[in-house]
């Protein structure tokens, strides 16, 4: 194990080699600092992959294509809303279960009214359990995709049904016969 | 070449210093704002985390003092909760972990015979640093909105609820972070830079090899701690949505960022206690460390698992089943290489002269008590039985086992073994070992009733209990009295032994190795300005 010894005898000769040593700690810490916000994207994608969290299946591409229907199968979806804030909404489904068959596509939708007296722009954010489920479910149109405006109460744009359109994978877990899809609805940031 | 070669070349080392007496310490104040050595440095951070101790002792005691009883008694809650969060970062950020960086500014370069730090201009930043960041932290108390309330996990969205003194809280923690980076580098250059020839790595002591991986863990981590701070502040005054839902980011995944490097952050305040251990213990069994090798390889290793284990804080977070088994089974693995350890402590011991002055009682102390600790650790692990007691007190019990009688204790100890290496002077042998003993008792009169009330589910960070949970609470609580008060009998034999004492000889112990014995008592300001000769006999651990 040898290291440079040249610091020992005089302090001040050793300066340089302190330099490099400094600066790669440094760097190393930098980098450490890069890899904090690399965490972000890097949280998506494993959520993506997993399923983890209830993150929903991404668009997919082929659900307007034939898909074989799974007929054997039945899958009780259940859907379920909620409110972030306290604010003052409406926001439940229109209907509460369907019984679906995987590799059909359904379509479903969500109601919401807006109570308070200015104009709101909400976002829901979907979430489905059990999370082995959740990267089977998905999603063709959501109202979950784009931010939802809202005029104030009073207005006839103060409430609307959104649309939602789903396939449920055929590949889904044998096990799996019940699947919740629970929108969150939140006010969007710049509102607040 | 001997132990008493070293001896003679390092009194030549104080001819030297007397030839250039212009190099001693500059008169008045300005010496300790100015001051570029290691020496000096070194006392100020443990000066500094003394009174943050106290600091952090009293928002203990309003915690202790408000659960007394149950009901709403002294405080309100929003206070009891900004003093429970407060206690913890004033005892992580301002006490152990400067209290680690003066012994390592003090004891470092003397163990491995360096004439100071590799970087002294830098040292004096780490440290001038923290003074002012703790004044911003501990003055959001006094704001309009209070001081944090949310715990020291700084969790949104709870924590983004906070009024404005966020931001000072935030500011402070990065001021905290710059300065563990900046002292920690200071420490790799100086391990890696400053050795004199032959003080191999094998050659050096075990605290100055935990330090050196301790000095990794930190500039590894806080910067992701510095990310995750930053995030919180952009989301809190800048519109980012990292942590809000209602931005398409997600509060849970703050914990992972968090714990990523609070996990680490743990072994960063135990890695230099075991250090500190290593060292005491074969001085007072007057045998070598058992296991040196295997010691180091152990230390390396909990450095290592420190990375992989951090979602054991998250159990109830919901992850995968995978994911639970996968982090259970790595945090079990950590007692291996901490197993080792304990058992290289008990067979360092065995068979050896021992004799209990005040530091071996706190090393025996922190072996037994942390392995207490780490055993109720090892409880929270099983992924099932964590969920029935995550956010109990059976996981305050936990790690203030590990850190009180733990950390701390290492902490004292260390103070009483190199106390007259920079005083020059004993301390008092019988108020060390009465200090001792009196916090012993009550330390375990605080903390193990905590045991019970958590299994029995009482919850942490809560004013108010059932009223089950009464009796236990009430002798905690006399602990907590007891303990607290009982330490300022350590700042008295402190400022006695500054002031005064019998002399000490360079040696001090009589079965004290390594470099920092060869020089006088107390140290000259300036030592080893000519690097010793280490030849492959010499002992220097």
């Amino acid at each position: 194990m040898s290291v440079s010894h040249t610091g020992t005898d005089n302090p001040n000769k050793g300066s340089k080699s302190h330099g490099v040593i400094a600066g790669k700690m440094l760097l190393l810490a930098c980098a450490m600092f890069g890899f904090g916000y690399l965490m972000v994207p890097l949280y998506d994608i494993i959520c993506d992959i997993t399923g983890l969290n209830g993150k929903t299946g991404r668009v997919s591409v082929t659900a307007g294509l034939e898909v074989p229907v799974a007929q054997d199968r039945e899958i009780t979806v259940e859907f379920v809303a909620s409110i972030n804030q306290s604010g003052s909404w409406i926001f439940e489904p229109q209907v509460k279960t369907m019984t679906v068959k995987p590799g059909q596509l359904y379509h479903a939708s969500y109601y919401a009214e807006n109570l308070s007296s200015h104009a709101v722009v909400a976002q829901a954010t979907p979430s489905v359990t059990p999370f082995a489920a959740a990267k089977y479910f998905n999603k063709t149109e959501c109202f979950c995709f784009t931010r939802q405006a809202f005029e104030a109460q009073g207005s006839p744009k103060a409430s609307k049904d959104m649309p939602l359109t789903f396939i449920i994978d055929p590949d889904i877990p044998i096990n799996v016969d019940r699947v919740t899809l629970s929108y969150t609805f939140f006010r969007s940031p710049e509102q607040t | 070449m001997s132990y008493n070669d070293v001896t003679h070349h390092a009194a030549d080392d104080q001819d030297h210093d007397h030839d250039h007496a212009e190099h001693g310490p500059a008169p008045g104040l300005m010496r300790w704002v100015t001051t570029t050595n290691h020496k000096d440095i070194g006392t100020l951070y443990l000066w500094f985390s003394l009174i943050m101790f106290f600091i952090g002792g009293a928002m203990a005691l309003v915690i202790r003092a408000e659960l007394f009883q149950p009901g709403i008694q002294i405080v309100d809650p929003m206070f009891f909760n900004s003093m429970t969060t407060m206690h913890a970062i004033v005892m992580i950020f301002g006490v152990v972990m400067p209290a680690f960086v003066g012994l390592a500014n003090w004891m470092i370069p003397m163990m491995i015979g360096a004439p100071d730090m590799a970087l002294p201009r830098l040292n004096n930043w780490s440290f001038w640093i923290m003074p002012f960041a703790f004044t911003i932290m501990l003055a959001t108390l006094f704001m309009d909105s209070g001081g944090p309330a949310g715990g020291w996990t700084l969790y949104p969205p709870l924590v983004l609820q906070m009024g404005d003194s966020f931001a000072f809280v935030i500011f402070a923690i990065h001021f905290l972070g710059i300065s563990s980076v900046m002292g920690s580098i200071n420490i790799v250059a100086t391990i890696f830079n400053m050795r004199p020839p032959g003080m191999t790595f094998m050659k050096m002591p075990m605290f100055v090899w935990t330090w050196l991986i301790t000095a990794y863990l930190l500039i590894a981590t806080i910067p992701v701690f510095a990310g995750a701070v930053t995030m919180l502040l952009t989301d809190r005054f800048f519109g980012t949505s990292f942590f809000s839902a209602a931005g398409g980011g997600d509060p849970v995944m703050f914990q992972h960022i968090f714990w990523f490097f609070g996990h680490p952050e743990v072994y960063i305040l135990i890695l230099p206690a075991f250090g500190i251990v290593s060292s005491i213990i074969p001085t007072f069994a007057r045998k070598p460390l058992f296991g040196y090798d295997s010691m180091v390889y152990a230390t390396a290793s909990i450095a290592f698992l420190s990375f992989i284990v951090w979602a054991h804080h998250m159990f109830t977070t919901g992850m995968p089943l995978a994911g639970e088994l996968f982090f259970m089974f790595s945090t079990m693995m950590i007692s291996v290489p901490t197993g080792v350890k304990v058992f290289n402590w008990v067979a360092t011991m065995w068979r050896g002269s021992m004799t209990f002055e005040t530091p071996m009682l706190f090393a025996i102390g922190f072996v037994i008590m942390f392995t207490v600790g780490g055993l109720s650790g090892l409880m929270l692990a099983i992924t099932p039985a964590d969920i029935q007691y995550h956010d109990t007190y059976f996981v305050v019990a936990h790690f203030h086992y590990v850190l009180v009688p733990g950390a701390i204790y290492s902490l004292m100890a260390a103070t009483y073994y190199w106390m007259p290496k920079w005083t020059g002077n004993m301390y008092d042998e019988k108020l060390g070992k009465m200090h001792f003993w009196i916090s012993t008792i009550f330390v375990n009169v605080l903390f193990f009733p905590m045991h019970f009330v958590g299994l029995a589910g009482m919850p942490r960070r809560i004013p108010d209990y059932s009223l089950q949970f009464a009796d236990w609470n009430m002798i905690a609580t006399i602990g907590a009295f007891g303990f607290g008060f009982s330490q300022l009998m350590f700042v008295y034999i402190i400022f006695k032994c500054v002031r005064g004492g019998d002399k000490a000889t360079s040696e001090v112990w009589e079965g004290a190795r390594g470099l920092e014995w060869t020089v006088a008592s107390p140290a000259p300001y300036h030592t080893f300005e000519t690097a010793p000769v280490i030849e492959p006999a010499t002992v220097t651990r």
